[in-house]
């Protein structure tokens, strides 16, 4: 299972990439493994304003619904129309084509408060283990 | 009393059928109908429209205007082309089908039907408020379609224009027959065609060079109803007809033209409510006109059809196969058809 190193990621199991001042989010190979074959993602309209922690929207699988949190703050300035019709990227390239938002990230700080890939690795494994 | 456009003369001196339309007199035919419509089917035809509208909005916000009166998206003009759109009130409603055409850095030319132009441009003042010059261009401008697989060989012998680089939904300004238009690759009858804009006075000397072109390809000069049965053959709804402030866009198979995702636009809300899709899933509950008529008791993504399939159990009275309803997904309300089962069948190979 990948971890690339340049993400940050939530214990909810979504992934950040900083891009300049932007941050594009998605759910890691744990969690779209976790999930089964993903059929509906539900994303936010372009314009929302999101809270760290916030419900941005919703993924679901033949298995289970799952909401989705905002890794951080920042408004929601592109969502990935593509998975309206194909929301099979996200099992396939969780990290490129599956991505779902990309937002202007509000607070630096809040980014460098996210888990790096080995803080997430070693997150799993506990949740794992129990 | 019944308005007339420019060429009230010339269609009576040919005979024509006069008609009221949309408030206007205008031809229904010259000759036939239907032998007017094998003509732009075949060769060519040219009709008068001057009776649409055309506002144009202008200044720094004219962009942002038109963004947020229309459903598409007028960022993807380039100075130039225009586009099919459609005017939504805050319901989703539609007030208008229309073209919008982008004429100068912040100049847009919008053309509308006759029977809404009034209340278009009404509505368009309001919106816009203080923050676009908004002018009503109806009566000073006239409007011809010349239409058909020979149009652009009709056109030729006219004007130095290069018309074989005039993409569809492109316009050039230019001279035609030594009268000053805009030309659009556009039309109302499925076949390649152009659309003239002109001032008013220019609109008979025009006419005139266009319909001796047209002869001499053997075309004719076409009425409203040919234009009726060609637009409908071509599958081109009608707004008023086929579509009005009851219905929305993506109710009338135009959801092609809808872009949820370019921003806030009048009538977003109600379209991305009616575009909302999910899952359906056991224990969903099934509504219809408001009321709870079942529940659903299984349903997926189904991997051959690419949507979304369930089973439910639904009152009789909501069983027959088209019954729209609606499925209660987390709160929302998603747009769903009664369908007769299976959702797929094995195609049986012939022996």
């Amino acid at each position: 299972m990948e971890f690339p190193d340049d993400l940050r990621y939530t214990k909810e199991h979504e992934w950040l990439r900083l891009e300049g001042n932007d941050g594009v989010v998605g759910i890691t190979d744990f969690a779209q493994d976790a999930l089964g074959d993903v059929v509906f993602v539900e994303l936010p309209a372009v314009g929302a304003t999101l809270a760290p922690g916030q419900v941005f929207g919703v993924v679901e699988s033949n298995k289970t619904v799952s909401d989705l949190f905002a890794p951080v703050g920042g408004r929601v300035i592109g969502v990935n129309q593509v998975l309206r019709d194909e929301p099979e990227h996200v099992n396939a390239d969780p990290y490129g084509a599956g991505w779902m938002i990309r937002l202007a990230v509000a607070r630096r700080d809040e980014v460098d408060a996210l888990l790096d890939a080995a803080g997430y690795r070693a997150h799993i494994a506990r949740e794992q283990a129990k | 009393m019944a308005r007339r456009t420019p060429l009230f003369d010339a269609h009576r001196a040919l005979g024509a059928r006069l008609v009221e339309f949309a408030g206007w007199e205008m031809p229904l035919c010259y000759r036939g109908a239907a032998e007017e419509h094998r003509a732009v089917r075949e060769r060519c035809g040219l009709f008068d429209v001057s009776h649409m509208g055309e506002i144009e909005l202008r200044g720094p916000a004219a962009a942002a205007v038109s963004q947020e009166l229309t459903v598409n998206d007028v960022r993807r003009l380039r100075i130039g082309d225009g586009q099919y759109t459609v005017l939504c009130n805050q319901r989703g409603g539609v007030l208008d089908d229309l073209i919008v055409f982008r004429l100068g850095p912040e100049r847009y030319l919008l053309v509308v039907n006759a029977a809404n132009a009034a209340a278009d441009y009404a509505w368009i003042c309001d919106r816009a408020g203080q923050r676009a010059v908004v002018i009503d261009r109806s009566a000073e401008l006239g409007l011809l379609a010349l239409q058909g697989p020979e149009a652009e060989l009709a056109l030729r012998t006219l004007t130095a224009l290069d018309l074989g680089a005039l993409r569809p939904f492109t316009a050039l300004e230019g001279t035609v027959a030594g009268v000053k238009t805009i030309v659009s690759r556009t039309g109302y009858t499925g076949e390649d065609g152009f659309e003239l804009l002109s001032a008013a006075p220019d609109a008979p000397p025009l006419w005139e060079a266009l319909l001796e072109a047209t002869r001499r390809r053997d075309g004719l000069p076409a009425g409203l109803g040919a234009r009726d049965t060609l637009r409908l053959e071509a599958g081109l709804p009608l707004c008023g007809t086929d579509m009005d402030e009851t219905t929305t866009p993506l109710e009338a198979g135009l959801a092609w033209v809808v872009k949820l995702d370019k921003g806030d636009f009048v009538g977003r809300a109600v379209l991305a409510e009616q575009a909302a899709r999910g899952v359906p899933r056991h224990g969903y509950a099934v509504w219809r006109d408001g009321v709870a008529v079942g529940t659903v008791t299984s349903g997926t993504r189904s991997p051959t059809l690419g949507t979304y399939i369930g089973l439910a159990y639904v009152t009789a009275g909501a069983a027959a196969p088209g019954t729209p309803v609606a499925v209660e997904i987390r709160g929302r309300r998603v747009p769903a058809r009664v369908v007769a089962r299976p959702f797929y069948r094995r195609v049986r190979r012939e022996e």
